[in-house]
């Protein structure tokens, strides 16, 4: 994986300087809370409803295991001994003091880490797919175009202050693991005549108007790929709305003027900007690319034994193949039955960074599912590697089933929540821990949002639930037939909402229904879309 | 009122016009650009201006760093003036885009302007300044 050169630690350095400097300022009343905020903002810190949370940058979802063992030390020292990761591959920590907050940071720089643009209206931490590097359906992996882009758009200056926050996601397959359509640009890189660009995709986004991002460049070559994001910025910059916060998303401005109008602005733009020498050589990219050269595999291809059940169970539900023979792909969950979504002890995290290092050469990544996966992981270390999880009380086998939930952190922590989404996941795990039902089920992504701001991906849930705020009480609305991923698409509110217990009945009803009219092998959200809403509703409200 | 300026000439003593007046038949060489005002509107009449004074009635108003940059991409040379609500942390930025002088609403402390632009000795991209990205300096 990437390493920082003296420039990337001078640049992580220097942040930490000046935002000790920034949050003195502030405390020696310097500047206002609405003047320091932005600052604080883009650099990761929020004031939610208890206490300041920190989000730290996770880039595409990579890391290593003296990079996970930080996390784990910054939980243990500064935080209540656990840290939540979240569905932009990142990790945020909840009780999080400001007094603190340049010291953490000192620390993340240590191993190559930051907070940089975690939030505020400038371009956040570049996503990926997790399977990057180890996925066979992949034409090139996607992490060093990533890292180009997190160069490239760490202190931009021109795009710093954005009528919104800009989210870029980075894939190489067909199979879309990242919901890359759901960003305000989603690149896929594809190959033509033998050389790789990327398909460039402007305007996506969740939010309070979900849009599945159109394709605006069929094909954007390597070397003309900074000047064209910078041409998509540009325009963004200049003619996206500042009216109204909620209409001031790039996917909002595309609506308005159409694909078309973007699409000549943008190429307008490019011939421009193409002039100015900003894209750097391809010798940049190779210089990056080599430091994601496959890792030095060695084990025979040998399948695990299966004797033991519960192993053959995680064995078949949490481990993907791998593009190299002999290897596999490992996927840990972080939704036990009854837990919080995306929460990982001190203890566990360290666990994993161990595992990593004995058995996965070192590497880890953050899905934006908000499970862990180890990527390079020898078929003959699965067992040793699940008995490890096992004991760790991280072997749920249960990637992709319903208890797979995302949430966000809801009104338990947000500021910005209307209602509470993490006891909607528990009790939802908990109505489904029948692991017999749930295998029976099969894949179901449920996502849960405690706001309209849909942080839990709700719209690209198969069941998708946003929490709203009805006279003062909690009320629950699902969605059915969203999809983040290949075959995206946007969830349909189906009827009126539910308060918390009745909207675990109601997606228990719906599941019913499936399993009554499902065909072959169809998912749920395979059914949902042949046979329409109308029998689901029936059931639920009849 | 201007309170850092990082050019050696002149100050220009005409006050400046608004984008409308000046397009209308003005000959004056100060203008002012809104955030709503399209810069590449001024591009024909560069070479006759000696201020550019570009507008930022909220911190948060971005359009000026892109209105800036076109300006120094279309070879502008005169004064270009961030006027507003400018705070110590975007006069980095600021300088990038092309600015060179500025004239914040509220007074800022001159030792943290100068700390926040002796911050970073090198920038990941190429912008309207003449600092050489890195990826320059790795490659030679």
């Amino acid at each position: 994986m990437y390493k920082y050169d003296n420039y990337d630690q001078a640049m992580v350095d220097a942040r930490v300087a000046e935002f000790r400097d920034q949050i003195n300022r502030r405390i020696a009343g310097e500047m206002t809370e609405d003047q320091f905020k932005p600052l604080r903002l883009m650099n990761g810190l929020y004031l939610q409803l208890h206490a300041y949370m920190l989000r730290v940058a996770i880039p595409y979802g990579t890391l290593d295991s003296r990079q996970m063992r930080m996390l784990a030390h910054i939980a243990r020292k500064y935080d209540r001994d656990y840290g939540h990761f979240t569905t932009r591959q990142n990790i945020q920590y909840n009780w999080i003091k400001l007094e603190d907050c340049a010291d953490i940071l000192e620390e993340l720089a240590t191993v190559e880490m930051h907070a940089i643009q975690t939030s505020g209206n400038c371009i956040r931490n570049i996503s990926s797919d997790q399977y990057a590097g180890a996925a066979a359906d992949e034409v090139t992996d996607p992490r060093p175009w990533a890292e180009l882009l997190r160069q490239w758009s760490t202190f931009h200056p021109e795009f710093s202050y954005l009528p919104r926050k800009f989210k870029i996601a980075v894939i190489a397959s067909p199979e879309d693991r990242a919901a890359m359509r759901l960003h305000d640009i989603g690149l896929e890189l594809v190959r033509r005549d033998g050389e790789l660009g990327a398909r460039v995709f402007v305007g996506g986004g969740m939010g309070r108007t979900p849009m599945i991002a159109p394709e605006i460049n069929p094909f954007v070559k390597a070397d003309d790929l900074l000047s064209y994001l910078e041409a998509c910025l540009r325009v963004y910059n200049r003619y996206g709305r500042r009216d109204n916060m909620y209409k001031a998303r790039i996917k909002i401005l595309i609506h308005e003027i159409g694909a078309d109008a973007y699409r000549r602005q943008v190429a307008e733009e490019f011939a421009h900007v193409k002039t100015l020498g900003i894209d750097p050589p391809l010798a940049e990219l190779e210089r990056i690319s080599a430091f994601f050269a496959p890792p030095a595999y060695d084990a025979a291809n040998v399948e695990p034994d299966r004797h033991d059940p519960d192993f053959a169970l995680w064995l078949d539900q949490n481990v993907k193949p791998h593009k190299q023979a002999g290897y596999a792909i490992v996927n840990i969950s972080l939704k036990p039955i009854g837990g919080i979504p995306g929460d990982a002890t001190s203890t566990q995290i360290d666990v994993m960074a161990d595992l990593a290092e004995k058995y996965s050469f070192d590497e880890l990544r953050v899905t934006h599912a908000q499970n862990i996966v180890l990527p390079y992981v020898a078929k003959r270390d699965l067992y040793a590697v699940w008995q490890a999880l096992r004991d760790a009380e991280l072997a749920d086998a249960n990637l992709d089933l319903i208890s797979d939930i995302i949430a966000c952190p809801g009104l338990d922590y947000c500021s910005l929540a209307n209602a509470r989404s993490i006891p909607v996941a528990q009790k939802i795990a908990t109505r489904f821990a029948d692991m017999d039902r749930q295998l029976d089920l099969g894949e179901l992504k449920l996502k849960i949002s405690g706001c309209i701001n849909a942080c839990g991906h709700h719209h690209a849930g198969h069941i998708g639930i946003l929490g709203v705020d009805k006279k003062g009480v909690e009320n629950y609305q699902l969605t059915f037939g969203g999809s983040g991923a290949e075959d995206v698409s946007i969830g349909k509110i189906i009827g009126p909402g539910f308060d918390e217990d009745g909207v675990v009945d109601a997606v228990e009803k719906a599941t019913d229904v499936y399993k009554a009219l499902r065909k072959g092998d169809e998912r749920f959200v395979d059914t949902y879309r042949r046979v329409g809403l109308e029998p689901f509703k029936e059931a639920i409200y009849g | 009122m201007v309170e850092f300026r990082y050019r050696t000439d002149e100050v220009t003593e005409q006050p400046s016009v608004t984008l409308d007046a000046f397009l209308d038949q003005s000959n004056a060489t100060a203008v002012r650009l809104e955030p709503d005002d399209d810069a590449r509107a001024l591009i024909p009449f560069l070479d006759r201006l000696t201020l550019i004074e570009v507008a930022f009635p909220k911190f948060r108003e971005g359009r000026g760093y892109s209105a800036a940059r076109i300006l120094r991409e279309a070879g502008y040379q005169g004064e270009l003036r961030a006027q507003g609500d400018v705070l110590v942390d975007q006069i980095a930025y600021m300088r990038r885009c092309g600015f060179d002088s500025f004239a914040p609403e509220a007074s800022l402390n001159p030792d943290a302007v100068a700390r926040a632009l002796a911050n970073y000795d090198h920038a990941y991209q190429g912008a309207a300044d003449s600092v050489v990205p890195i990826w320059k300096l790795r490659h030679g």
